[in-house]
This record gives C-alpha cells, sequence and structure tokens, in this order.
C-alpha cells in the first residue's frame, strides 16, 4: 500500500482514538452487553438475575407472536423491496431511453429520498386516513371501504406503500447509473439482429443489470428491517392487533414499554446476526462486480 | 436511442410523467393541506387547490407551541435537528477522516485490529442494540442533551472505508515529495490531503446531513425534555397525540417544514449528492 509510511509512536493512536473510543462505548460495549443480557432473565425490577443459557432464545421461538413478527417482517421486506424496485426499474429504463428532459425527470424523481421514514408514513397515513384521506374517500367511491385502523391488511398495505415510496428515488438513481454503463454497442448489435425493445430488455438490459439489481435487493431488505421503525412507530404503532409489528418494532415495545430485558436483549442478538448475515452477503456479492 | 419510435418516446414521456405524479403527490398534498385553515380538513374530500391560509398556519407552527406536542415552538424543533444534523455529519466526517489517515499512512501494532472494529459498526445499527445503549448513555449523564443526540452516532464505518479507499489512491510521490520538503505528517495532512478530499467531503456531508436530519429512533429515546425534540420526531406526538384528532393543516405544515432542509440539500448539491450516494455505499 505504502512503501513509506509515517513513523510515531504516539500520534497514530491519537488520530484512531476518538473513532476507536466512540466505537468501544456506544457500540461493542452496548452490543456485548445485548449478547450478555439475551442469556439472562431478570425479573421487571432489575432486583435479580439469573443465568438461563439458550432459554430466552427457545422461549422465543415456541412464541406464535414472535413467529408472527419474522413472518410480518418477511412479507413486508420483499413487498417493498419488490413494489419499490420494479416501479424504479421502469422508470429508469425510460429515463434512459428520453434523450430530452432526462435531467430534469431525475431532478423530480430523486429529492423523496430526503424525506425521513416517519415523514413518509405521516404523508400516507394522511392520505389514507379514513376521515379526510384523499385516498380512502376514492376508495370509499369505488366501493372499498378502506380503514387502517381496523383492518390488518390495510395497514400492511398503508405501511409498505409508504415505505416503498420513499425507497423510489434510491433504486431509480441506481438503476439509471446501471443501465448508463451498459455498452450501447450491445444494445445495437442486437437490434441489428432484430430484437426489439422488449427482447432486448429481457435478454440483454436485464442480465446485464442482475448485479445492481442484486445488490438494491440487498439493501432494499436491510432498509425494510431497520430503517423502517420511525415510519411504523409514527403511523400504525405495530397494530391493529399486531398486524404490521416487524421484529425491529418489538425489539422496542418489548423492551420499552413490556420491560422484558431478556427477550427483548435476545431479539437484538437475532436481529444481529440477521445484520451480519446480510453485510456478509453484500460484501461479498457487491464488492466483487456492481456496475455503475 | 437505438432507433427512433415516436410512439415509444411519446409513451415513455408518459411514464415518466404518471411516475413523477405519483412520487409528487404526497408532496402536493401535504402542501395544500398546510394552507387551509383546520376547518377545512376535517372530513373528506378535502381541498385539493392550496387555500389562503399559508403564512398564518406557517407562522403558528414556527413560533406557536402545539398542543399534544409539549408546546414546543417548531421553531425549536428545527435548531434542535439542525443541531443534531450538523453534528452527525462535521462530526462523522472530522472522526474517521483521522482515523482513516492514520490507518493508512502508519504502521502501528493492531492496524488492522483497529480497522475491523471500526468495520464492526457496520452491523451494529441503532435499532438492534436500543436497550443497552440507551443505558450507556443514562449511565454517562447524556439523557436530554445536544451530546447524547449525536456522539452515539458518530462512529461511521463507511466514511472511514470511503476515506480509506480515497488515500489510497493518493499517489505515494505525494508523501515523498512532502517529506522531502520538509513536511511532517500534521503539515502533510492539513495541506494536501484535506484539500484534495474536498469532493469526497461535500458528498459525505450530504449523505450524512440526511442521516442526521432523519433519525428518529434515537431522538424518541432519549428526549423526555420537550425542548430537545427533532422535528421528524416531533411530527409523531401531533399525530399521536391521545384523545383528540390531529390538527391535520398544523401537523402538514410541520411536515412541510420538516422536509425542506434535506430535500433543499439534494437539490441543490445534486451532483454531491449523487456522487455522495454512489460512493457510501460501494
Amino acid at each position: 500500500m505504502n512503501s513509506s509510511p509515517y513513523r510515531h509512536r504516539m500520534l497514530p493512536w491519537l488520530l484512531v482514538l476518538p473513532q476507536l473510543a466512540i466505537t468501544l462505548v456506544f457500540f461493542i460495549w452496548p452490543a456485548s452487553q445485548a449478547l450478555w443480557q439475551s442469556v439472562l432473565r431478570e425479573d421487571a425490577w432489575g432486583l435479580s438475575q439469573e443465568f438461563v443459557g439458550f432459554e430466552n432464545f427457545a422461549d422465543l421461538f415456541a412464541d406464535p407472536l414472535f413467529l408472527e413478527s419474522f413472518r410480518i417482517t418477511f412479507v413486508f421486506s420483499f413487498a417493498v423491496a419488490a413494489l419499490s424496485m420494479v416501479l424504479s426499474l421502469l422508470l429508469a429504463i425510460n429515463a434512459d431511453r428520453v434523450v430530452r428532459g432526462n435531467s430534469t425527470y431525475r431532478t423530480l424523481l430523486i429529492w423523496p429520498y430526503a424525506i425521513a421514514p416517519a415523514l413518509a408514513g405521516v404523508l400516507w397515513f394522511f392520505m389514507f386516513n379514513p376521515t379526510v384521506g384523499i385516498l380512502s374517500w376514492l376508495l370509499k367511491g369505488a366501493g372499498y371501504d378502506w380503514n387502517h385502523h381496523a383492518s390488518g391488511t390495510d395497514a400492511m398495505l398503508l405501511v409498505i406503500m409508504a415505505a416503498a415510496w420513499k425507497q423510489i428515488s434510491y433504486n431509480f438513481l441506481f438503476f439509471l447509473a446501471g443501465l448508463q454503463a451498459i455498452p450501447k454497442s450491445l444494445i445495437e448489435a442486437a437490434a441489428i439482429d432484430g430484437a426489439g425493445p422488449v427482447r432486448r430488455f429481457w435478454s440483454i438490459i436485464l442480465p446485464l443489470l442482475s448485479p445492481t439489481t442484486f445488490f438494491l435487493l440487498v439493501v432494499n431488505v436491510v432498509y425494510a428491517f431497520f430503517d423502517t421503525f420511525g415510519l411504523i412507530h409514527a403511523t400504525t404503532e405495530g397494530g391493529p392487533a399486531g398486524a404490521t409489528q416487524i421484529l425491529v418494532y418489538k425489539v422496542y415495545s418489548d423492551g420499552f414499554v413490556g420491560l422484558d430485558l431478556g427477550g427483548s436483549a435476545a431479539q437484538s442478538v437475532i436481529l444481529m446476526t440477521i445484520v451480519i448475515a446480510l453485510t456478509v452477503v453484500q460484501f461479498r456479492y457487491v464488492e466483487r462486480k456492481v456496475a455503475y | 436511442m437505438v432507433e427512433n419510435r415516436p410512439i415509444l418516446n411519446a409513451n415513455s414521456h408518459i411514464l415518466l410523467l404518471l411516475g413523477v405524479a405519483v412520487t409528487l403527490l404526497p408532496i402536493w398534498i401535504t402542501f395544500v393541506a398546510s394552507t387551509h385553515a383546520s376547518e377545512e380538513l376535517l372530513r373528506a374530500p378535502i381541498p385539493m387547490w392550496p387555500g389562503d391560509q399559508l403564512w398564518q398556519n406557517y407562522a403558528e407552527v414556527l413560533s406557536g407551541g402545539i398542543t399534544g406536542a409539549g408546546g414546543v415552538p417548531v421553531g425549536v424543533m428545527m435548531l434542535n435537528s439542525l443541531v443534531m444534523a450538523l453534528s452527525i455529519a462535521i462530526g462523522k466526517i472530522a472522526i474517521s477522516i483521522i482515523a482513516a489517515y492514520a490507518i493508512v499512512y502508519f504502521r502501528f501494532p493492531f492496524r488492522m485490529g483497529v480497522f475491523w472494529l471500526i468495520f464492526v459498526t457496520l452491523m451494529l445499527p441503532v435499532e438492534v442494540r436500543i436497550l443497552p445503549t440507551f443505558k450507556v448513555v443514562a449511565d454517562l449523564g447524556m439523557l436530554n442533551s445536544y451530546a447524547g443526540l449525536s456522539i452515539p452516532l458518530i462512529a461511521s464505518a463507511t466514511a472511514t472505508f470511503l476515506f480509506r479507499q480515497f488515500f489510497m489512491t493518493v499517489p505515494k510521490e505525494m508523501v515523498e515529495a512532502a517529506r522531502m520538503d520538509g513536511a511532517g505528517p500534521v503539515r502533510f495532512f492539513i495541506d494536501v490531503l484535506l484539500p484534495l478530499s474536498r469532493t469526497n467531503i461535500a458528498a459525505l456531508f450530504v449523505i450524512l446531513f440526511i442521516y442526521g436530519w432523519n433519525q428518529y429512533l434515537w431522538p424518541l429515546l432519549i428526549t423526555t425534555d420537550e425542548s430537545y425534540y427533532t422535528v421528524v420526531m416531533g411530527i409523531q406526538r401531533m399525530v399521536s397525540a391521545a384523545e383528540q384528532l390531529p390538527v391535520w393543516n398544523h401537523v402538514m405544515a410541520t411536515a412541510m417544514l420538516a422536509m425542506l432542509p434535506p430535500a433543499l440539500i439534494v437539490i441543490l448539491m445534486q451532483r454531491q449528492f449523487i456522487k455522495g450516494l454512489i460512493e457510501t455505499e460501494k
């Protein structure tokens, strides 16, 4: 890397010290605490603790509520990823096609990225509000009685739409970059051989776009798993009847509201395992080759 | 474009316009709702065209408090958000650039160990270690303070990586030349590396500012004193104000205000934003 680095004894340590101190105090220490808590059982007042091994985990996997939350998280994450990616791919392909107005469309499409997930939730919550929402009013006109306070399906659809909407900008940018990196000569060659736009999409563009697609899939799933806490908390609060209680929300509500420290810590550990797995997958595949 | 087919082109434009319309619809409705008096937002259908209460609504939320949200003026919340976002963005950039500098340009024991320790933070988002982190911050007496809002979020593996990656592309002749001219490590960092990193810093700043501004869970946990509420979490308090209907025109005016600063940054610094987005995810 560098054949003639500086030689100093103290300086490098001083330079990494702030980063290291914060990492140790606010990341490593709490995470190890979570690990430790997850094998303890404590009463709600924190007066006594006992070591219970993997019992907290066993309890979790025997708990239908937890398994349900797992299922909900998967449905939610993949629905958000699929909806958002399909829409943004469609938009990116068209933005890549048109010559005029390309950058205007881009400007108009990218800035929802700046909106906090919680805010995105509130906006959609308002549009679908059963009494004042414009979209629920339209749906009522069409004969559907939308009510995300009562119907679990409606609440789930609401958070999926809000979460996917916010993510469109991000996916759009990456798909557009991916599309622009595909050599034009390949597409021209296919066109000369008589392949129409649809055929070219399925046989050339989509396969060449697969690294981008895979990368985005991982990023979107991570986003739906963790960043959507605010969206859920600001709108449905996991309800009605737990229909939108994704894992991250459950960790929070079991820990802070339910004060079940061991159970919440065990859930944290499970979540950490999921993030680590996703990060490893992301690095192994993404480092290799993504065509920007 | 391979072939020129006017119909397909028109098709593309229509689809894109439709996409833009869907993307902007929630914003439009929010804006419209923020310009009407609250009586007009009590039942559907609500107006779809801006009303005449714009200045009044915004002035009311900015200076006056909102019932159910602790009565803190939104102006104060915006200020809190700004302090938090700026401290996070600047803090993250500062500590990661010097850490990356140490890792790339110095040989010291446990160099790779330090690097991996920083790397691990990538795998520990706040959401998965909420309770213990909260406890640490509480024990340090940092609840309800700007330090508590920003410092625990300041360590960043992505920023360190980005700078490390960039420093490795800086030709090593630069260090040699600097040394020949008698510049020590601090001098080299300030006079050579820092100016070279300008575009990277700008790109990172945009992304980190948005990240900091949009924090939700963390401020929610550690602020019990209303005067430290940030605007993104404050809005939740307004929507869920117990036992009463949300005052939608005020909520929506606050929502507009809450998304304005990050949106402006994305639009005005679009080039840096795209660069930052694509590079931090690599």
